[in-house]
């Protein structure tokens, strides 16, 4: 008879910190770190693995894409069947916008390197840069939809218009949560600085950032082109 | 260096025990209850529909003063009409067959299942709940404004579900509240689904590989695809449709649109644009709803047979097959909107392909029970019934899928037989079958089963008598989302509809014998021992209720997969899942 198979639990991924095998009946659950309980303190339950908050940020960013590839969807279809598309000039502020927000993932970078070298103070520096630069964008944004009121163009004058204004909102609300994200990095600082494990915090928060500045990047091409 | 453990959700004063609780046992159940009083709501309102239809000239009891402009002495104007049947399929689909097999059952047996102490996201969790619940509040809030719900019906149709308030009682607020309350579930879902993705991936137990998943988890993980993929786009299209409503745009409004004698200043949309958004998230998500559905039955069948699940790998893959495949089928939908009889031959193909793996799954129940020792427990009839269902409106969904029939029965009772029968029923069946195998484990107490064969008898021989005559409705030419059979053709089935409505009625009143057995045996059933159904799967392995942290003591490690039933020069007729003994593998 063969035996059963156990499969092994998966090696724990480097950079994490992986105590020695405990007494027996120590959880084993998902497979790295914490050390079982003495009894006294009840059954143990093991921290998540660090690679399931990358898991859940990529997830999150897969739904994200689809709901902006529904409105581009949408927005190629409508271009489409009525012949009374008007493309919406593109407001110059958009380009130093978008050059804002490509410094800001910089930034975000630097500070994610300040903290592998655990340099706390330039970490937070870098990481209050980025903040700095993300109000930045939002406020020109703002700035882009003002001038395009001041040209009479709002968001019912013709569906072009309306789905610039949609989409870049869309992305805004969006940068918002991620600036709220970064917020929180900053309260949260001097946990994140003293334990390493709290750092997987800042690599999803990058993560986010990134495919923000990446989605704002197709967005703007995607507006600039002529449909 | 040593990381401190993941805090066990203990419970902390009433509210936090019950109320704003992390512990997944807990947000499971609160989605269930949510799901059981939506579904007597939405239940109450098809009666009003039906009772309408039957008897259009006799005033319903207190209705009149429950709703004195949309039943004036009793009597549903056709407005009123519409806005209850929206309401109803909107509270029946969204908070009923999508909540209660995914997010009710889904997290509180998930981590049970998969060997955790709990889901990877908790706090998120708690969120997702709490947003479903407002929405809920949200989409039965138009009742208690003066023009009450929309008219659209839960698809929501452009050009009238845009023009706002000229369009008719229910357009102003009523539909702006239903967009928001849609909104709010779309996100609540979407959330919802990375907690079960993340979950499944990182916090199965030692030695669970995905092939010893049980299948309820396969289900629940592609789903979670699923509603990932589609409820976006769903949100999407009602962010685009409350721009029409409210920021002036013309996305979805054509020129030239006269409605209530008043010219509309909109043109260039494109009323086919949200039929194309909708179908493309609406044909996923009825997959949504029956994926579970399917996981939760193959489960039961197999514990109720003593049987292993028959080739399930074939079961996975199909699971697969049919949620990439249901990406593909929305324009069935949409065959008589004139689109391309090309484009609609494709849709037909594929519509007919999705029936290969839901036959192979099909089939596989049946081999499942062929040659088993079956137990015939309440829990198990509510399975085969399921397959029995599955079987008659899937056969009925092939008709619908070929556009020359589709062309006579698109809009008829044909489709509403169908749909009820196929997601009504069948989905309900195994929220059913879901609730008398794990209520012991739910609650620490078992269902009385002679109670629960009677409740079974009624509502299986209650959902063919209802819903198998407005299949002969429908090839009469019947239309739906009628209020008045007063035509020629119509006024001669009006006795058939009386039939159905009194049959709806009987079978309706007969689940107030499941209300009574649920409720009663809460607080008076017998106690229920670890695993009294003698099942293989780890939530069998804990006392019933689980504790917090699920598992007293160590996490299990997993040495066989979910369904060795029966297995030769075993101790016992099932191994279960964390039991070392060795068994062959054959």
């Amino acid at each position: 008879m063969e035996a059963a198979i156990l499969t092994p639990s998966k090696p724990s991924p480097p950079g994490d910190c992986v105590p020695p095998p405990g007494k027996g009946n120590d959880g084993g659950g998902g497979g790295q770190g914490g050390r079982g309980g003495d009894g006294s303190r009840g059954p143990s339950n093991p921290p998540l693995p660090l690679g399931a908050y990358r898991i859940a940020i990529w997830i999150a960013l897969a739904s994200i894409s689809m709901l902006f590839l529904a409105l581009t969807s949408a927005m190629v279809v409508r271009a489409e069947i009525s012949g009374d598309w008007v493309h919406t000039a593109i407001p110059p502020i958009l380009y130093f916008n978008t050059l804002v927000l490509i410094s800001s993932s910089l930034t975000l970078e630097l500070s994610r390197k300040a903290l592998r070298r655990a340099a706390g103070n330039k970490f937070a520096r870098w990481l209050y840069l980025t903040i700095a630069l993300g109000i930045l964008f939002l406020a020109g944004q703002f700035v882009a939809w003002r001038e395009l009121a001041a040209r009479g163009i709002y968001i019912n004058t013709n569906p072009g218009s309306s789905f610039f204004y949609l989409l870049t909102a869309a992305h805004a609300v969006h940068l918002l949560g991620g600036i709220l994200a970064l917020l929180y990095l900053v309260f949260r600082r001097r946990q994140i600085i003293a334990v390493p494990r709290k750092r997987i915090a800042v690599d999803v928060t990058a993560i986010y950032w990134h495919f923000m500045d990446g989605l704002w990047i197709y967005l703007l091409i995607l507006l600039m082109v002529k449909l | 260096m040593t990381e401190p453990d993941r805090e066990i959700a203990k419970p902390q004063g009433f509210i936090g025990k019950y109320v704003f609780s992390t512990d997944h046992k807990v947000i499971g159940l609160q989605y269930t209850f949510l799901a059981l009083f939506a579904v007597l709501v939405a239940m109450v309102l098809s009666w009003l529909m039906r009772m309408h239809l039957g008897w259009p000239d006799v005033s319903i009891p207190l209705l009149g003063m429950l709703s004195p402009t949309g039943a004036p002495g009793g009597l549903i104007t056709p407005e009123y009409y519409l806005s209850l049947m929206t309401i109803h399929g909107t509270l029946m689909i969204f908070f009923v067959l999508t909540i209660a097999p995914q997010s009710g059952f889904g997290n509180f047996l998930l981590p049970l299942q998969i060997g955790a102490r709990g889901m990877a996201l908790p706090r998120l969790n708690r969120l997702t709940f709490w947003i479903t619940f407002g929405a809920f509040c949200v989409l039965l809030s138009p009742f208690f404004i003066s023009d009450g719900p929309p008219i659209t019906g839960w698809t929501a149709y452009a050009p009238l579900s845009a023009v706002g308030p000229i369009g008719g009682p229910g357009e102003g607020m009523g539909q702006d509240l239903w967009l928001i309350a849609i909104g709010l579930f779309c996100l609540a879902t979407v959330l919802g689904s990375v907690n079960f993705m993340t979950t499944t991936l990182s916090l199965r137990a030692r030695g669970m590989t995905l092939m010893r998943l049980p299948l309820p988890c396969w289900a629940w993980f592609l789903t979670a695809v699923l509603s990932l993929l589609s409820f976006t786009v769903l949100l999407g299209a009602c962010i685009l449709l409350m721009m029409d409503r409210v920021a002036g745009t013309s996305i979805f409004l054509p020129a030239g649109l006269v409605v209530s004698g008043e010219l509309l200043h909109r043109s260039g949309g494109s009323p086919m644009l949200w039929q194309h958004l909708f179908w493309f998230f609406g044909h996923p998500e009825v997959y949504i709803t029956i994926l579970p559905a399917m996981g939760i039955v193959s489960h039961i069948v197999s514990c109720f047979s003593r049987k292993p699940v028959f080739a399930y790998r074939a079961m996975v893959y199909s699971l697969m097959a049919i949620g990439f495949l249901s990406f593909m089928v929305w324009g069935h939908h949409m065959f008589v909107s004139g689109m391309n009889p090309y484009t609609g031959f494709a849709f037909a193909v594929l519509t007919m392909v999705v029936a290969v793996p839901s036959a192979v799954k099909a089939f596989n129940w049946m081999g499942t029970m062929w040659g088993g020792r079956l137990r015939f427990t309440t829990a198990m009839l509510f399975a085969i019934g399921f397959v029995s269902l599955f079987v008659t409106g899937g056969l009925t969904g092939l008709f619908l899928a070929q556009p020359p029939l589709d062309a006579y029965l698109h809009e008829t009772y044909f489709v509403v037989g169908h749909l009820h029968l196929i997601m009504g029923m069948v989905v309900i069946f195994a929220i059913f079958a879901g609730i008398y195998f794990w209520f012991p484990k739910m609650f620490g107490r078992l269902l009385n089963e002679t109670l629960g064969k009677i409740h079974f008898g009624f509502t299986f021989i209650g959902a063919y008598v209802i819903f198998m005559p407005m299949l002969f409705l429908g090839l009469e030419g019947n239309p739906r989302r009628y209020s008045a059979l007063t035509d020629n053709f119509l006024k001669p089935l009006v006795p058939l509809h009386q039939f159905i409505t009194v049959a709806a009625l009987v079978v309706g009143a007969a689940q107030f014998i499941f209300l009574f057995n649920f409720f009663w045996s809460l607080f008076k059933g017998p106690q229920a021992s670890e695993n009294p159904w003698e099942a293989t799967s780890l939530e069998w392995t804990v006392p019933s209720p689980p504790p917090p942290g699920n598992f007293p003591g160590a996490l299990p490690k997993v040495y066989h997969g979910a369904y060795e039933y029966s297995v030769p020069g075993a101790e016992k007729d099932f191994v279960m899942q964390d039991s070392p003994e060795e068994i062959s593998a054959s």
